[in-house]
């Protein structure tokens, strides 16, 4: 077993675990006990492995962007997580989730979302499977993504908004969170990134993993080796990153980068750059990095890209920066909306601000000159039109 | 033996009512007034929360009120400072009940003799599980003195309930219901057969049923299986009202069925 994967006890080094109110223990136990085998039946992996073709339209391309590449100096490959259906990796996820919740006998689905993009992945397997599908959101954005609001409606999610605290992505969680404690039998609560109590974390990364274990393949096929000189990722949660790394933590060659978002600059006040600014503790039901105030309470953050609004990080990122087996950098709302300019206008393809912190990172790096570096597109700009029009005036 | 075990052995008590309230709520320094108010009006022990900003378990009322005692400065450190006279004007059973970052952030061992110079008796901490507390922390929790309360629900196995009840020191929580807190506790069969099927556990920890008691009547149906219930969030309404003060002899009165002058 892998020093970087979680151990029979739930923790990744000091970090996971499953720190939940006795009235959650039911429900995660049953997931614990029941997880690994239910995914790595036949049944399971046939269907898992059909939706994902003929539905998300996978493999997802391993694309050499040539413009990029001559601009930085490598061989900048972009794993393309943003043609998947519904326009980013967050179906990986809801995919194998809902299949487990199908095989666990639950009628009914919560979701967290910020963005929407998660939201969004969550009903549209709920209508895919005709199960009733509930999405918690916090209600500035709901104000920021209507049209994310708009599509989980029309697939026939309820959205609910959260009006606690600050309203965002935090808050929905903690609304599901008490959605799931009020309703302890027939709801399975599908998380969206690789946060909250064992067995989460691990369940969500296997489901992403598909990322790095298609991009290894494609770069086999590509280059004659199947691993790249570095991955790069963007971190709110971390899903993607951890569905980059899944097959490279073990390969010591492979430099892996996480990028997270430093907001109006990492020490402004307006920032999510969760490792510079966090300290050890405990948020929505693991250990992990979170930013918090001497006292524990935890500290809003923010960034231009609602998908990595959050306070803290997934506790395998938490261990992978603590081991020193990752490397945890940042990029501003400035530098990232350049990089997402950048990338349309070299290669054709508006990314998610989200992914476009990723792209930022390579402004950063110097190259050798034939390094192979794999980053994770892992969403469409579509969502993000209005946010790019303001910022550029177009 | 702490102040909770002799309250529980003492057999002339009888539906033993205990109050959660939220410290720093109203105002950052009401903590210890209110504390005097509900001892002399018959409570017969308190849960003090220290507030958090992201409280799972909690429904809107209790949410509401750790918003204020945050915004009001209320942290562990201020609560302990405001907690250092307790014992000389509040004799009943003192617990503290809360989430379980701040304590991680104060440090658990420091937490825990807090509450031992203090004179706390117990915490509650919902989000800290049986696993981490035995792994971790059983051993400074018993040094100080300090007993762990933890919870059960109508979905806890009864091997799980026999594990809490060898580890618990106190009492264990019985949660009306699987919910976060502020629901009205319903009249239903299910909840009588719940309530029975926990008695007949002969558990060496007496019960005090939680979540879910706002009215005497609620309170007098727990007990009628339990040692004793906790009335929270619709106490923690009542201080959100003028004069809330005045009010509690009464709404305690009312609720152990003491006349008014009594």
């Amino acid at each position: 077993m892998s020093e970087y994967q979680v151990n029979e006890k739930g923790y990744y080094g000091d970090f996971g675990g499953a720190y939940i109110p006795e009235m959650l223990y039911p429900n995660v136990e049953e997931l614990r006990q029941q997880y690994i085998a239910i995914i790595q039946s036949e049944g399971f992996k046939q269907e898992f492995d059909q939706l994902l073709r003929d539905y998300v339209g996978r493999p997802s391309p391993l694309y050499l962007a040539k413009r990029l590449s001559e601009r930085y100096g490598a061989n900048i490959f972009l794993k393309r997580e943003d043609l998947n259906h519904t326009g980013a990796h967050k179906i990986n996820n809801t995919i194998g989730q809902i299949l487990l919740a199908e095989r666990l006998g639950k009628r009914r689905i919560i979701a967290e979302t910020g963005a929407g993009q998660h939201g969004v992945a969550t009903a549209t397997v709920c209508a895919l499977k005709g199960l009733q599908c509930v999405v918690y959101m916090g209600a500035v954005d709901i104000e920021r993504q209507a049209p994310n609001v708009a599509r989980m409606k029309m697939m026939g999610a309820e959205v609910i908004a959260a009006e606690s605290g600050s309203k965002t992505l935090k808050d929905a969680t903690n609304e599901a969170l008490r959605d799931w404690i009020n309703n302890p039998v027939d709801t399975h609560y599908i998380i969206g990134s690789v946060v909250g109590p064992h067995p989460y974390p691990d369940m969500v990364a296997r489901f992403q993993s598909i990322i790095s274990a298609e991009t290894r393949k494609q770069l086999q096929e590509k280059t004659g080796i199947e691993t790249p000189d570095y991955a790069l990722a963007c971190v709110g949660g971390g899903s993607n990153a951890a569905g980059m790394f899944y097959h490279f933590l073990d390969e010591p060659s492979v430099k892996l980068i996480a990028v997270e978002a430093a907001g109006k600059g990492v020490y402004s006040g307006e920032s999510a750059a969760t490792t510079l600014l966090g300290r050890e503790g405990v948020l929505h039901g693991s250990r992990s990095i979170l930013m918090q105030t001497d006292d524990g309470q935890v500290i809003e953050p923010y960034s231009i890209s609602a998908g990595l609004d959050y306070p803290g990080i997934g506790p395998q990122h938490a261990w992978l920066y603590k081991s020193g087996r990752a490397t945890y950098a940042s990029a501003t709302d400035d530098e990232a909306m350049q990089a997402g300019l950048l990338l349309t206008q070299l290669e054709g393809i508006i990314p998610a601000i989200e992914s476009a912190h990723a792209l930022a990172q390579l402004e950063k790096m110097t190259f050798k000159g034939d390094e192979n570096v794999v980053i994770c597109l892992s969403g469409r700009g579509d969502k993000d039109l209005d946010n790019y029009m303001k910022y550029f005036g177009f | 033996m702490n102040r909770i075990n002799e309250l529980f052995a003492n057999e002339g008590n009888k539906r033993i009512l205990s109050i959660y309230y939220t410290a720093g709520y109203p105002t950052l320094n009401s903590t210890l007034a209110i504390a005097e108010t509900l001892e002399k009006s018959g409570a017969d022990f308190l849960e003090i929360g220290f507030p958090y900003s992201d409280p799972v378990a909690d429904g809107p009322v209790i949410q509401h009120s750790s918003e204020v005692a945050l915004r009001n400065g209320m942290t562990l450190q201020v609560l302990f400072d405001q907690l250092a006279g307790l014992r000389r004007h509040i004799s009943i059973p003192v617990l503290l009940m809360g989430y379980v970052n701040p304590v991680l952030q104060y440090g658990v061992e420091r937490f825990c003799e807090s509450c031992k110079a203090v004179g706390v008796d117990g915490v509650i901490v919902p989000d800290l599980p049986m696993y981490e507390y035995e792994e971790r922390y059983q051993e400074v929790f018993e040094a100080n003195g300090v007993s762990n309360i933890f919870l059960v629900t109508p979905q806890t196995s009864e091997e799980r309930i026999r594990k809490i009840d060898g580890l618990s020191t106190g009492f264990i929580y019985l949660l009306s219901s699987s919910a976060t807190t502020g629901k009205n506790l319903a009249v239903s069969e299910d909840t009588a057969a719940y309530f029975s099927r926990i008695r007949n556990l002969n558990l060496k920890n007496p019960v005090v049923v939680g979540f879910g008691i706002s009215s005497r009547d609620a309170f007098m149906r727990a007990t009628d299986y339990a040692a004793g219930a906790i009335v929270g969030s619709a106490f923690v309404r009542l201080l959100s009202e003028s004069n809330y003060e005045k009010k509690i002899p009464a709404f305690i009165h009312q609720l152990k069925e003491i006349a008014d002058g009594y």
